[in-house]
């Protein structure tokens, strides 16, 4: 399969690895200190390239940031999840307490 | 061991002193003291000045609202005559969709009145969104970093939540890994753009949060005609409580109870990659609240202006559990869906309103807005399918934070677990000799003042706890 070319200024996101796990701070706990400070951004390409690739974007305040490139129009994939059992009588029960008392609210 | 990241961590008193322009050291009094009153007058605004600037963009003047079926339920368990009005201010109303606006506004004037070109603020909340949504209409540019995955890749979805909202308003959104070295990359970024350090603990930020406790007074007097019995307020680094209760106390509420709520996740370490989404709440928990209100000097300013002790007469514990159930209440018995900031409170609130008088008032001090991946299924969903830990009914009282999610089984089990303020207030007096590497000996009666301040306690009670 040919390698789709991201065309310069497409929105896109990038990654890098600001620490390695050798640099993490001493005061990191063990198992954060076994793995390496990632970051990610987004912003314009500042040039075409394929996802991967080693490039540089220019950021929405004009930051020039270097890494490799991700994904183009990253989607937001968090979501309401699914609906919760345990929760649906909940409100039911109130109800029946309220009731039960003869408070009136 | 990063010379990059070592030369930023070198320069950090100067990076922070040109990204915020306050200069601390003339608020330092000899020993441990400093003047904080003194700090907090200089940031130059009145009560009547930060409206003004507030109302500019919007923020304030957020509704009262009286939660009547929360209020018939807690009455239903108090004994007789017991069962305060529930009331509840709704900052999801704001600009941004929580108080934090009340922050960022004040944060974004002062960058604006500066001449600062954006602010950077890093955040994995409400208030990176509020930095976005202020600096927009202050016609600043503004930068978000946020601890936002484990090291597989999974993100929180609240946190997720808040990076888009953040990018809605605009912003650039930095996003990271787990760890406490986010803070060389904030310097490294406000060393690089020149921009202000919208901190959550500058003298201006918690200022913007008096409007709020004055707002309370003013609305509580108005329904209710007396002063608020108890406000119960979400606490976390402490600037929520603290520019609340310093509002409370400037409308004259001085008999009101400033009650400090957290979700319990005693035992998830804050820093660990594996812990990180292990909890259900990003903030609003004894993560924050523990080590910030023993040792409020931990932050991205020399010295912070959010010191929640100061003001703190009861500290209470809900759990994850109990937390969701209440959520769940607020949204079917009042038409509510707020939260999750906020909730805490309404849950410690439900508790406490049991034990006070029929005539009394307790209220909630904050909304949030709720949306995809800060909703109670979002959380619950991401905490049963990403990381297996088991969601049940039950009693509350047996749950293991990270291991398991304790929905009670009725309202009744829904409490407020006290914990010891001497216990924290020995904590932060052991801190003060920790962190300034003195003994007990070397303390001035002057350094025992402030701490008497710094703890709502007396000199005689300090010594007699050292």
């Amino acid at each position: 399969m040919a390698e789709e070319i991201i065309k310069k200024g497409s929105w896109v996101q990038i990654h890098y690895i600001v620490l390695q796990p050798s640099e993490r701070a001493d005061n990191v706990p063990e198992d954060t200190k076994q793995v390496p400070l990632e970051l990610w951004v987004k912003g314009y390409l500042d040039h075409d390239a394929s996802i991967g690739s080693s490039v540089t974007i220019t950021t929405v305040t004009d930051r020039k940031v270097q890494g490799t490139l991700v994904a183009q129009n990253p989607p937001y994939i968090h979501t309401f999840g699914r609906q919760i059992p345990e929760l649906l009588s909940v409100g039911k029960e109130f109800h029946a307490l309220i009731s039960k008392a003869g408070e009136q609210a | 061991m990063n010379p990059v990241f070592d030369a930023v961590a070198n320069r950090k008193n100067e990076i922070l002193k040109k990204a915020l322009g306050i200069d601390y050291s003339e608020f330092e009094l000899p020993g441990i003291a400093f003047d904080y009153e003194g700090m907090m007058g200089k940031t130059g605004y009145t009560l009547e000045e930060i409206r003004a600037i507030q109302a500019e963009t919007n923020i304030g003047n957020t509704p009262m609202l009286e939660l009547r079926n929360l209020t018939a339920a807690a009455r239903a368990l108090a004994g007789p005559g017991k069962g305060a009005r529930i009331f509840l201010k709704d900052e999801a109303t704001n600009p941004s969709g929580s108080f934090k606006a009340r922050r960022a506004a004040m944060s974004c004037y002062y960058a604006q009145q500066k001449g600062y070109a954006g602010v950077i603020a890093a955040s994995s909340g409400n208030y990176g969104a509020a930095v976005a949504s202020q600096a927009n209409m202050r016609n600043l540019k503004a930068i978000i970093v946020q601890e936002l995955f484990d090291s597989r890749h999974v993100g929180q979805p609240e946190i997720l939540e808040k990076g888009r909202i953040s990018e809605a308003f605009g912003a650039e959104v930095v996003q990271l890994t787990v760890g406490p070295e986010l803070f060389i990359e904030f310097l490294r970024l406000l060393d690089e753009t020149g921009y202000c350090s919208a901190s959550l603990y500058s003298p201006f930020a918690i200022a913007g949060i008096e409007t709020l406790g004055d707002e309370i007074a003013t609305q509580i007097r108005q329904k209710c005609g007396r002063d608020p019995d108890a406000v119960v307020i979400t606490n976390a680094g402490g600037g929520n409580l603290t520019g609340t209760a310093r509002g409370l106390i400037k409308a004259g509420c001085s008999n009101t109870q400033i009650v400090a709520a957290s979700v319990d996740i005693t035992g998830l370490h804050m820093a660990s990659d594996k812990a990180f989404n292990r909890k259900s709440f990003t903030t609003g928990h004894t993560g924050f609240g523990m080590p910030f209100s023993t040792w409020p000097d931990r932050t991205d300013v020399p010295r912070n202006a959010a010191r929640s002790l100061r003001y703190t007469d009861r500290y209470v514990l809900v759990s994850q559990g109990e937390v969701f159930y209440m959520t769940e209440a607020l949204a079917q018995l009042e038409g509510l869906e707020r939260g999750p900031a906020g909730n805490t409170s309404l849950t410690a609130a439900f508790a406490l309103a049991q034990e006070m008088d029929r005539d009394q008032v307790v209220v909630i001090q904050e909304t949030e807005y709720t949306g995809a991946g800060k909703h109670v299924t979002a959380q619950l969903s991401f905490a049963r399918e990403q990381l297996g830990i088991e969601v049940r009914r039950g009693n509350p009282e047996e749950q293991i934070p990270g291991k398991n999610i304790i929905i009670p089984e009725n309202p009744g089990q829904v409490k407020a677990r006290d914990i010891s303020l001497d216990d924290l207030r020995r904590s932060y007096c052991k801190n003060v000799l920790k962190m300034n590497n003195i003994t007990k000996e070397q303390l001035t009666n002057n350094d025992i003042k402030f701490m008497a301040e710094d703890t709502k306690t007396t000199e005689d009670y300090i010594r007699s706890i050292l």
